[in-house]
């Protein structure tokens, strides 16, 4: 809280973090993280690429193998006792003492903590319970909860106190359509109070409508990090021609004629990366040659198109 | 925007506050949980059901045979306690500490929530203490539910009054039943090395039962080494051996030496296991 300036020091950064676990396996592999405070970081990845055992070595919960960890300025694991306070996090689900009700079980959580005052500790808890929509269901078993009620509540632990970090693996894992929506919604209303939260998962449009900040992880390794912007930019903008169907292949060879490469058919439109070529030549050189142009459109990246390509389409678990 | 304009109050409350109150969160969880208080109960019956026993066939049983002290129940209820400590302690007891502190750690590794309170956060060595502590607590609870409910037994079936020591003397009852508080007190601090073997097993791995199975063995193993005169040489370090030696409260003069050698050796067991448990606890990955 004395560091000079909320852009002097990124909310976490990691440098050549890595971990190799006793089995022998590479789960995260140098990996130079950053996240701006304020951001809303999408950590994504697919299964198995080594995103919880990430958060696990930002929370000290994992030694890493080798590189550093800094949460809010403090290096971790040191820093623990006095930087986590202001951390709420979900890590790989929620878990709780299956025979307590939830009720019993933020109590539990908030007593053992230090740092919390036991004066505001239920007005505190009905906060949390109420934010996650869980009120009504307070006083069940832990047991008794459905997925998506556990998820809720493993949220509701994380927010018992104001957090300037939160840390949430797959928060939207087992929740309803509208319960996706809330966990969106809540993390824009965290990121709008001024936190910064990084949010993982390997489901790209979970949350890509929420970040300002997207991270790829694949087998391991970080592939890209960067703003929303930023990360789409590294992808290719194409142009997109339609024409009557026996002109496809006439529009293909102007295409080529003006330099553009990798031109293809693709359904009804005849498709090629635009790259530095601009746009209204295409559209001048297809009418010129005598083509009755149907449409013609610029598709920029998308940071789908770009998760994609980095990560592959396979359905296959990595290794 | 900033964060640094909305800082979050983080006021650390004094280490021992903050112990306090988990160690009160450690306590409720154990002496909460359905199990725990289920062999409470059955503990507290042992002597219950010695004393029906004994009260219904009506017979005395002939000294020599059968537990120590059991010969001197119905002429003394105060007897019944000491019967009842001695039936316990071969299994009954150790299996009540193997199932509190081998679930110590690996119950809440298993259960997940090890990693949330690791991350609320709190400190591994402050919460290898409070669990410690938890279950040797419990374990205490066992030995006075034990002691409670066979005086209470004791007095109703058989009535009490002067104690006959084991050399013959008699002292008053009063007397007698500071001996009774200073066996429970022994009783409970013979458990202390079982407490920490059960913890460091527990450290160990994520499936509680293997904790608590492990844990039990390791004190019927120290016992079946006890019974082999072969083995002699190694006695006095067994974890189990001093444990019937409460017996000294029983003579005229205690024997201090006696029951401080007893109490020595379970803080060896204590130093070295407490140890291995805390050096494994604070460096171990949270993977579970
Ligand atoms: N304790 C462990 N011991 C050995 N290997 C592990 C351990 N934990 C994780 N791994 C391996 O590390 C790799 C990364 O796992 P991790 O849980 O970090 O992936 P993830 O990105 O969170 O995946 P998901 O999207 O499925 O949650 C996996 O291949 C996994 O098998
Ligand atoms: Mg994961």
């Amino acid at each position: 809280m004395t560091a000079g300036g909320p852009a002097a020091e990124p909310a976490v950064r990691t440098r050549g973090l890595t971990k190799r676990f006793r089995s022998g396996q590479v789960a995260v592999d140098h990996i130079d993280l950053v996240v701006p405070r304020g951001a809303v970081y999408g950590f994504l990845g697919p299964n198995g690429s080594g995103k919880t055992t990430t958060i696990r070595m930002l929370l000290g919960l994992v030694s890493p193998t080798a590189g550093s960890v800094e949460l809010l300025g403090s290096s971790m694991p040191g820093g623990g006792p006095v930087v986590l306070p202001r951390v709420g996090a979900l890590v790989e689900g929620p878990a709780f003492h299956p025979y307590l009700s939830a009720r019993a079980n933020l109590e539990r959580l908030d007593a053992v903590d230090a740092t919390a005052s036991p004066q505001s500790r239920p007005g505190r808890i009905d906060a949390a319970l109420e934010r996650v929509g869980l009120t009504a269901a307070a006083a069940k078993k832990y047991r008794q909860y459905s997925l998506g009620m556990k998820q809720r509540l493993g949220l509701a632990a994380a927010l018992l106190r104001p957090r300037d970090l939160l840390l949430l693996d797959e928060p939207t894992n087992g929740l309803d359509p509208q319960g996706t929506r809330e966990v969106r919604a809540l993390v824009r209303e965290l990121a709008d109070g001024g936190a910064t939260v990084l949010v993982s998962s390997h489901l790209l449009s979970e949350i890509e409508q929420v970040c300002s900040h997207v991270g790829i992880m694949s087998r391991g390794e970080l592939l890209a990090q960067g703003t929303r912007a930023e990360i789409a930019e590294t992808g290719t903008t194409e142009v997109r021609v339609m024409t009557r169907p026996d002109q496809r292949a006439h529009v293909a060879r102007v295409l080529t004629g003006l330099g553009l490469e990798d031109v293809r058919v693709d359904g009804e439109v005849v498709a090629a990366p635009l790259g530095g070529t601009a746009v209204e030549k295409v559209a001048q050189a297809v009418v010129g040659d005598g083509v009755d142009l149907l449409g013609l459109e610029v598709r920029r990246p998308t940071l789908e198109d770009v998760f994609v390509r980095l990560t592959g389409e396979g359905f296959d678990v990595d290794r | 925007m900033s964060i640094v304009d909305t800082p979050v109050p983080v006021a650390p409350a004094a280490p021992a506050r903050a112990t306090a109150r988990l160690l009160r969160s450690e306590l409720r969880l154990v002496f909460g949980r359905v199990r725990n208080l289920v062999l409470l109960a059955g503990l507290a019956a042992v002597p219950l059901l010695i004393g029906t026993v004994l009260f219904v066939t009506q017979s005395t049983p002939v000294a020599g045979q059968g537990p120590p002290f059991l010969d001197r129940v119905t002429g003394n209820g105060v007897f019944l306690v000491f019967a009842a400590l001695v039936s316990c302690l071969p299994f009954l007891l150790p299996l009540c500490v193997a199932i509190v502190s081998g679930d110590a750690i690996a119950g809440e590794a298993s259960t997940g929530t090890l990693r949330y309170l690791l991350v609320v956060p709190v400190p591994r060595t402050r919460l290898l203490l409070a669990k410690a502590v938890a279950a040797l607590a419990f374990a205490g609870a066992a030995v006075v539910a034990i002691a409670v409910v066979g005086l209470a037994a004791g007095a109703a079936y058989f009535g009490v009054g002067d104690v006959v020591l084991l050399s013959g003397d008699t002292i008053p009852l009063a007397a007698g039943m500071l001996r009774t508080l200073g066996v429970v007190g022994y009783v409970i601090a013979s458990l202390t090395g079982l407490v920490a073997v059960g913890l460091f097993l527990s450290t160990l791995t994520e499936v509680p039962v293997a904790a608590m199975a492990s844990t039990v063995v390791v004190a019927i193993v120290s016992g079946v080494l006890d019974a082999l005169p072969q083995l002699s040489a190694i006695h006095p370090g067994l974890l189990t051996h001093h444990w019937l030696d409460f017996g000294e409260f029983l003579r005229l003069e205690v024997d201090a030496s006696t029951l401080l050698a007893g109490l020595a050796v379970q803080g060896a067991w204590v130093a070295i296991f407490g140890a291995l448990a805390w050096s494994r606890f604070t460096t171990a990955d949270v993977s579970s």
